[in-house]
C-alpha cells in the first residue's frame, strides 16, 4: 500500500497527460477554432492580471502615486500622450493601462473566489441533500426555492448594498470585494447544489453505492470518492459559464455604484467613472476598459460554450 | 389535480413568506429606521418616543407578523426619502416597466425565432456560424455597456431617438402607457432593445438546438420522403414542434427581465420601478427596497406557478414527478 | 376602425394644438426636488423650487436688495418686534385670501420643535396676529438680517392646512404620508399640475397671481437626469430646454453647437473641508485633527491651483477666506489662499508627530461640483505627504448622518449663507459653538469663546459697517485658527436652447423662472 502511495503520483501524472490528449475532449477542442481563441486570450488576461505589479508603470488603488497634473492625458500615439502611459490617463492622473491590469485582477479574482466558494457549498450541500434525504434534503431544497424565487441581480443588490453599509468604513475598501463574493455565491450556489443532489440520488440508487454501503464504508467516503466524480461534468460547464456572469454581475454592481469603490475600482468601477465623460473627448477612460472587460467575458464564454457541446452527449 | 394545486400553491407561499422574511430583516437591521428617519433636529426623547411608535421595541415575531399583514395588503409604509406611501410610489412605475418588459419579450421572440430556424437550416454555412459567434458577444456584453453603445449611436451621433425618459404618456385609468404617442414608441426603441438583446440569444439558440433535434427525428425524414415542401417542413412541423419549450422559457423569462431592467432603466433613466429601486439602495430607502423585493418576487413566483400548472393540465405525468 | 382613426386624429390634434400655443419650458436638472413640503427639508435647492408656487412675506430683487413680496411694507415697532403689513387681495391657488391668520399658522408650523427649518430662523421668536392684515413678529435681536431670512419662509393657507390635518411638519413616524408633500396650495406664480418623483413635475402658469409676471411660460416641465452624460446628451438632442446642471468638462463640447448657449460663473457656495474636532475620534483614538499643526499641514498639503485647473478647468475660484466676495463680510485681504507647501507640511505633520495617521474623508457624489474628483484629488495629495486618508462616498441622504453625528473624521461642508446672504450666516451656524439656535452646522463640535463673543457682537450691532468689521475680523480668527479650510467658490454653469431668452441666474444658482422667456 505505501509503496503504491509513493509511486503513483508521477505515473499518474504522465498517464493522465497522456489520456487527456487522447481524450475526445482534447480533440475536439483543437478543432474547434473559437475554443482556442477563448482559452489563448483568457490566458492572456490572466497572466497579465497576475503579473500587474510587475508590469503596469504606476499602482492606481495608491493615491499617494496618482498625481493630478498628469490628468486625462491621450493614449500615448495621440499628439499629447506622454510615456509611460501608454493607453491614457483618467481625471485623477491615473494611468489607464495599470488601472485596467488592477481591475480585471479585482474582477478575475471575485470571479473565481466567487465561483470556488458557490462551487465548495453547492456540492457539499447537494451531496449531503441527495445522500441523505428526507428534512436535511426538504429544508435546503426549500432554502434553495426562495433563492431561485428571487432574480440573482436582486439578491447581489441587496446584499451588497446592506452589508457594505454595515461594514465601518476603514474596512469598507478590504470587505467591498469580500460581499461581492458572497452576494454573488448567495444566489450561485443553488444551481450546483441541485444538479449535484439530482445526480446523487440516481447514483444512490446503483449498485456500486449499495454495496459500499454494505460494506460500511462512511458515507463521506462514499460521496467523495465515488458519487462525486461522477457528476462534475455538468458542474464543469456550469462552473465556466458563472464565472462569466460572476464577472458581470460584479461589473454591472460596480457600475451601479454598490460594487467595488472608486479608491480600488474594478473594471465596472472604472466604466461607471469614466461614463461621467462620456461628451468631453477623454473617450480612452470609457473605452479601454469596455473593450477589455468584453474581451474577458467573450473568451470566457467562447469556453464555456464549446465546453457545453463538447461535453453534451446528445450533440456529439 | 386538486392535490397538486395546493401543494404548489403553498409552496408558492411559502416562498412569498421567506422572500418577507428577507425583506424584513432588511427592513429591521440595515441601519436603525429612527436614525434613518429622524432630521438633525430632532431631540433624544423625540426619538426614543419615535421607537416606541414604530413598534422597534417588539419581540421580533411580532414585528414580522405585522409586516407580513401590512405587505399583504400592499402596506409597506412611507419612502424615507420623499414621504410617499410606497405603494403609491411602485404602482406609479409598474406600467413603465411592464410595457418595457413586454415590448423587450415581444422583440426577443420577433428576431430570436427567426435566427434561430435559420441558422438551424442552414447549419454550417459561414453566415450561421457567425450568428452563432455574434451571439455569444450577445451574451457577453453587460447590458449597460449595449445601453451606453446605443445611446452614443442612436441618440447622440445619429440624433434618430430620444437618449432618455419614456417620452409623452398617455393616461389610461391608473396605467400610464407611451405605446399611444410618437416620442413613447420612438423613447421605447433603445431601451427594449438594450433589454432585450441577452433574451434574443437565448431564444435564437434555443430554437436553433430544438429546431435541430426535430429536424433529425424519424416523422420529419418520413414527411421528406413523402415529398412535403421544405419550407413546409420547417416551418409547419418542426418550428410547431419546437415552439413549446420557447415558449416557457420566454413565460418564466418575464420575470427577471422585469428585474434586469432595473440595470437598463438606470442607463436609460426610464421611470419605471427598476429605477425607483436603484436610487432607494443608494439612498438606503429601505420601506421602497423592501416593497420592491417583494413585488418583484411576487411577479416572479406568479408566473412560475403559473407555467408549472399550466404544464400539469397539459402534461399529467408531470403531477407525480413532483410530488 | 373608423372609430379609432378619428380618435388618433383626435388625439393628434389636441397635441399640435397644445404645443402651437402653450409655451413650454423643458427643464432638465441633476436632481429631483425632495418634497412638495417646503418645510420639509432644509435644502436651498429644494426652497428654490417651490419659490415658483409658494411665496415669502419678502423677497429677494436679482440684485439681493429684499423687496416686498406678500407683505408691502414693515417696521420695528419695538427694538425686537417687527410690524409687517400685508399685502391685500393675495389669492391661494385654491380662492381663498391670504391673511394675518395664515402667517401665524405659518411660523407656528416652521417654528415647531420638529420642523428641519427651524434653524434658518435663529432669530425667531413668536408671532401675533394685529388686525386680518397686519402681524407682529417678536425676535431675540434686532439684527435686520432678520428681513434677509423671512425670504426664505414661505406662507400656506391656515384653513387647507387644518382641513388636510398638516398644522404641523410632517409626522415622519406617521403610518400616512403627509398631505402637503404631495399637495400644494401657494401664491406663487406657478401651480404644480403633477408631479412623479424622479420622473417629471410639471408645473403651469398661475392667471391669478397677484404680481405682474415678467415670463412668458404657461408650463415647466422639470425632469431630474442625475447622469451627466445623459444630461448633455439630453440638451445636445433637444430633449430639454435648459438645464441649470451643465457638467463643467463639457462645457467646450455644448459651446461649439450652434443651437445652445452657455451661461457659467462661480458660485456662492465655499467648499471646506473640515475637522471632527470632539476629544476623541469615533474609533476611539485622541483626536489629532485638535492639534492646529495638524490642520496647518493639511492646509499646505492641498495644491488648490491643480484642483482649479484640472477638477474645476478653470472655472471655480480659488478660496483663502471662508466667504465668497459677494457675501457681506468679505476681505479682499483675508482673501490670499494658503500656500503650497507639501515640505512645510511634510515638517508640521512631524512635529506634530502625526505622520502616518488614519483617518476617514467623508465626501458625498450628490452635492458639490465634481466631489467625487475633489475628493479623490485630496485624498492622493494628503496621502503624498504622509497622512493615511481614506475616502468615503456616497449619496447625500446615507453621508449627512454621518456628518452630522460625528461620525466622520474630516467632511466637506458647502455653505453659500443662504438664505441671508451675509457672513453672519456661517458665523453663527457653522462657526460658532453649538448651543441652541446657534451652530446647528458646527459638525466637528469645536469651540471658540472668543469667536463666539464677536458673533454676539455682531448680531447686536446696528451699523452697518461695524458690524461687516467685526465679521470680517472673526473671519480672520476662524483663518488663524484653521477651523476650517476654504478650497473654492465652485462654477455654475446653466447651458440652454438659443430658444431661451431672459433667464436670470445669479451667484445664488437659483432657478427664478417667473422671469424666464421663451420663443421670442
Amino acid at each position: 500500500m505505501t509503496d503504491q502511495a509513493q509511486e503513483t503520483p508521477s505515473t499518474a501524472k504522465i498517464g493522465r497527460l497522456a489520456r487527456w490528449r487522447q481524450s475526445d475532449l482534447w480533440w475536439s477542442f483543437t478543432r474547434s477554432p473559437s475554443a482556442i481563441a477563448g482559452a489563448l486570450i483568457l490566458t492572456l488576461l490572466i497572466l497579465a492580471a497576475l503579473a500587474a505589479p510587475l508590469i503596469s508603470p504606476q499602482n492606481p488603488f495608491d493615491p499617494a502615486q496618482l498625481d493630478l497634473w498628469n490628468s486625462e492625458l491621450p493614449p500615448i500615439w495621440q499628439a499629447d500622450g506622454q510615456w509611460p502611459f501608454i493607453l491614457g490617463t483618467d481625471t485623477q492622473g491615473r494611468d489607464m493601462l495599470s488601472a485596467i491590469l488592477y481591475g480585471s485582477r479585482i474582477s478575475i479574482l471575485i470571479g473565481v473566489c466567487s465561483v470556488i466558494l458557490s462551487l465548495t457549498v453547492g456540492l457539499s450541500l447537494g451531496l449531503v441533500a441527495g445522500y441523505f434525504g428526507g428534512i436535511v434534503d426538504n429544508v435546503l431544497m426549500r432554502i434553495g426555492d426562495v433563492l431561485l424565487s428571487i432574480p440573482t441581480i436582486l439578491i447581489a443588490i441587496l446584499v451588497s448594498a446592506v452589508a457594505r453599509q454595515m461594514l465601518p468604513p476603514e474596512l469598507r475598501d478590504v470587505g467591498s470585494a469580500a460581499v461581492l463574493v458572497l452576494a454573488i455565491t448567495l444566489s450561485a450556489w443553488v444551481q450546483y447544489a441541485r444538479t449535484v443532489r439530482a445526480q446523487t440520488i440516481v447514483e444512490r440508487g446503483k449498485e456500486y453505492v449499495q454495496a459500499a454501503r454494505l460494506l460500511k464504508t462512511p458515507a463521506r467516503r462514499i460521496m467523495l470518492n465515488h458519487i462525486l466524480p461522477n457528476t462534475l461534468t455538468p458542474i464543469m460547464v456550469a462552473a465556466t459559464l458563472n464565472f462569466g456572469m460572476a464577472i458581470l454581475t460584479e461589473a454591472t454592481l460596480s457600475f451601479l455604484g454598490i460594487g467595488m469603490p472608486p479608491s480600488q475600482p474594478s473594471l465596472g468601477t472604472l466604466i461607471r467613472l469614466g461614463n461621467q465623460f462620456l461628451f468631453s473627448g477623454v473617450w480612452w477612460v470609457v473605452l479601454f476598459p469596455v473593450l477589455q472587460l468584453c474581451l474577458l467575458v467573450v473568451s470566457v464564454n467562447l469556453l464555456g460554450d464549446w465546453l457545453r457541446d463538447a461535453l453534451n452527449p446528445k450533440l456529439r | 389535480m386538486i392535490v397538486f394545486l395546493i401543494k404548489r400553491l403553498a409552496n408558492a407561499v411559502l416562498v412569498m413568506l421567506a422572500v418577507a422574511l428577507m425583506a424584513f430583516m432588511i427592513f429591521r437591521f440595515a441601519g436603525d429606521p429612527v436614525e434613518l428617519m429622524a432630521n438633525e433636529q430632532m431631540s433624544q426623547a423625540d426619538r426614543l418616543e419615535l421607537r416606541e411608535k414604530l413598534g422597534l421595541n417588539d419581540p421580533f415575531v411580532t414585528q414580522y407578523v405585522r409586516f407580513v399583514v401590512n405587505a399583504a395588503q400592499g402596506d409597506f409604509g412611507i419612502s424615507y426619502r420623499n414621504g410617499q406611501d410606497v405603494m403609491t410610489l411602485i404602482a406609479e412605475r409598474f406600467p413603465a416597466t411592464i410595457e418595457l418588459a413586454l415590448v423587450a419579450t415581444a422583440l426577443s421572440l420577433l428576431i430570436g425565432i427567426p435566427l434561430g430556424v435559420l441558422t438551424a437550416i442552414h447549419r454550417g454555412r459561414w453566415y450561421s456560424e457567425g450568428l452563432q459567434f455574434v451571439s455569444i458577444i450577445g451574451v457577453s456584453l453587460p447590458s449597460f455597456v449595449v445601453g451606453i453603445l446605443l445611446i452614443l449611436v442612436f441618440a447622440v451621433s445619429l440624433g434618430l431617438v430620444p437618449a432618455f425618459g419614456r417620452g409623452d404618456v398617455v393616461q389610461i385609468g391608473w396605467w400610464s402607457t407611451g405605446l399611444l404617442t410618437a416620442s413613447g414608441r420612438a423613447s421605447l426603441l433603445l431601451p427594449s432593445f438594450a433589454l432585450a438583446l441577452y433574451q434574443i440569444t437565448l431564444v435564437m439558440r434555443l430554437v436553433r438546438a430544438e429546431m435541430m433535434e426535430v429536424l433529425r427525428s424519424d416523422f420529419v425524414k418520413f414527411a421528406r420522403a413523402r415529398g412535403v415542401p421544405r419550407w413546409r417542413i420547417n416551418f409547419r412541423h418542426a418550428l410547431r414542434n419546437c415552439l413549446m419549450p420557447v415558449v416557457t422559457m420566454t413565460a418564466m423569462n418575464v420575470g427577471s427581465l422585469i428585474a434586469f431592467a432595473l440595470i437598463t432603466e438606470t442607463v436609460f433613466q426610464w421611470p419605471g420601478m427598476g429605477m425607483l429601486f436603484i436610487q432607494a439602495v443608494t439612498f438606503l430607502d429601505i420601506p421602497v427596497m423592501a416593497g420592491y423585493l417583494c413585488i418583484v418576487s411576487f411577479i416572479f413566483v406568479t408566473l412560475n406557478t403559473l407555467v408549472d400548472i399550466a404544464y400539469a393540465v397539459i402534461d399529467p405525468r408531470l403531477r407525480d414527478a413532483t410530488r | 376602425m373608423k372609430l379609432r382613426k378619428h380618435l388618433l386624429a383626435g388625439l393628434a390634434f389636441a397635441f399640435l394644438a397644445s404645443t402651437a400655443q402653450a409655451e413650454t419650458l423643458r427643464w432638465g436638472s441633476p436632481r429631483d426636488i425632495f418634497s412638495l413640503d417646503p418645510y420639509s427639508y432644509g435644502s436651498t435647492s429644494n426652497l428654490a423650487f417651490l419659490n415658483h408656487v409658494y411665496e415669502g412675506l419678502t423677497r429677494y430683487t436679482p440684485e439681493f436688495v429684499v423687496e416686498p413680496a406678500l407683505a408691502t411694507n414693515w417696521e420695528l415697532v419695538s427694538e425686537k418686534v417687527w410690524r409687517f403689513h400685508l399685502r391685500k387681495g393675495v389669492k391661494f391657488q385654491n380662492g381663498a385670501d391670504f391673511t394675518a391668520d395664515d402667517v401665524v399658522a405659518s411660523m407656528a408650523r416652521v417654528s415647531h420643535p420638529t420642523s428641519p427649518l427651524r434653524g434658518n430662523i435663529p432669530a425667531y421668536v413668536s408671532t401675533t396676529k394685529v388686525d386680518d392684515y397686519t402681524v407682529d413678529i417678536e425676535v431675540n435681536t434686532p439684527s435686520p438680517l432678520f428681513l434677509n431670512d423671512m425670504t426664505n419662509i414661505f406662507m400656506f393657507d391656515k384653513d387647507w392646512l387644518i382641513e388636510n390635518k398638516s398644522e404641523l411638519p410632517t409626522d415622519v413616524g406617521g403610518k400616512v404620508e403627509g398631505y402637503t408633500t404631495y399637495h400644494t396650495n401657494g401664491t406663487g406664480p406657478f401651480i404644480v399640475e403633477s408631479r412623479v418623483p424622479d420622473s417629471k413635475t410639471v408645473l403651469v402658469k398661475n392667471n391669478g397671481w397677484w404680481d405682474t409676471p415678467k415670463h412668458n411660460l404657461d408650463r415647466i416641465e422639470f425632469t431630474p437626469i442625475t447622469s451627466a452624460a445623459t444630461r448633455v446628451a439630453a440638451l445636445l438632442s433637444g430633449e430639454i430646454d435648459l438645464t441649470d446642471g451643465a457638467p463643467v468638462q463639457d462645457l467646450d463640447r455644448l459651446k461649439s453647437d450652434p443651437n445652445i448657449k452657455v451661461v457659467e460663473r462661480s458660485d456662492l457656495r465655499t467648499i471646506h473641508l473640515v475637522f471632527n474636532r470632539k476629544d476623541k475620534l469615533n474609533d476611539g483614538r485622541d483626536n489629532f485633527f485638535n492639534d492646529i499643526k495638524v490642520r496647518q499641514a493639511i492646509d499646505h498639503a492641498i495644491d488648490r491651483q491643480l484642483i482649479f485647473k484640472r477638477v474645476m478647468r478653470g472655472k471655480s475660484h480659488v478660496a483663502g477666506t471662508m466667504v465668497a466676495p459677494e457675501i457681506p463680510g468679505y476681505s479682499a485681504e483675508l482673501d490670499v489662499p494658503t500656500a503650497y507647501d507639501p515640505e512645510l507640511s511634510k515638517k508640521l505633520l512631524e512635529e506634530a508627530g502625526a505622520v502616518g495617521t488614519e483617518f476617514t474623508l467623508v465626501c458625498m457624489n450628490d452635492e458639490s461640483v465634481n466631489e467625487e474628483d475633489v475628493c479623490s484629488a485630496l485624498v492622493s495629495m494628503l496621502s503624498r505627504v504622509g497622512l493615511k486618508p481614506t475616502l468615503d462616498i456616497g449619496p447625500r441622504a446615507v453621508q449627512a448622518p454621518k456628518r452630522a453625528g460625528g461620525k466622520s473624521d474630516a467632511y466637506m461642508i458647502g455653505w453659500a449663507n443662504e438664505p441671508t446672504l451675509d457672513a453672519y450666516s456661517l458665523l453663527i451656524q457653522v462657526l460658532s459653538t453649538r448651543e441652541g439656535a446657534a451652530g446647528v452646522a458646527n459638525y466637528g463640535g469645536w469651540s471658540y469663546p472668543e469667536l463666539d463673543a464677536m458673533v454676539k457682537k455682531a448680531a447686536v450691532e446696528m451699523d452697518r459697517d461695524k458690524r461687516l468689521a467685526i465679521e470680517t475680523e472673526a473671519l480672520k480668527f476662524a483663518k488663524d485658527q484653521v477651523i476650517m479650510i476654504p478650497l473654492h467658490q465652485q462654477p455654475m454653469a446653466w447651458a440652454m436652447s438659443k430658444e431661451v431668452t431672459d433667464v436670470t441666474i445669479r451667484a445664488d444658482n437659483k432657478p427664478r423662472h417667473w422671469l424666464t422667456r421663451i420663443g421670442d
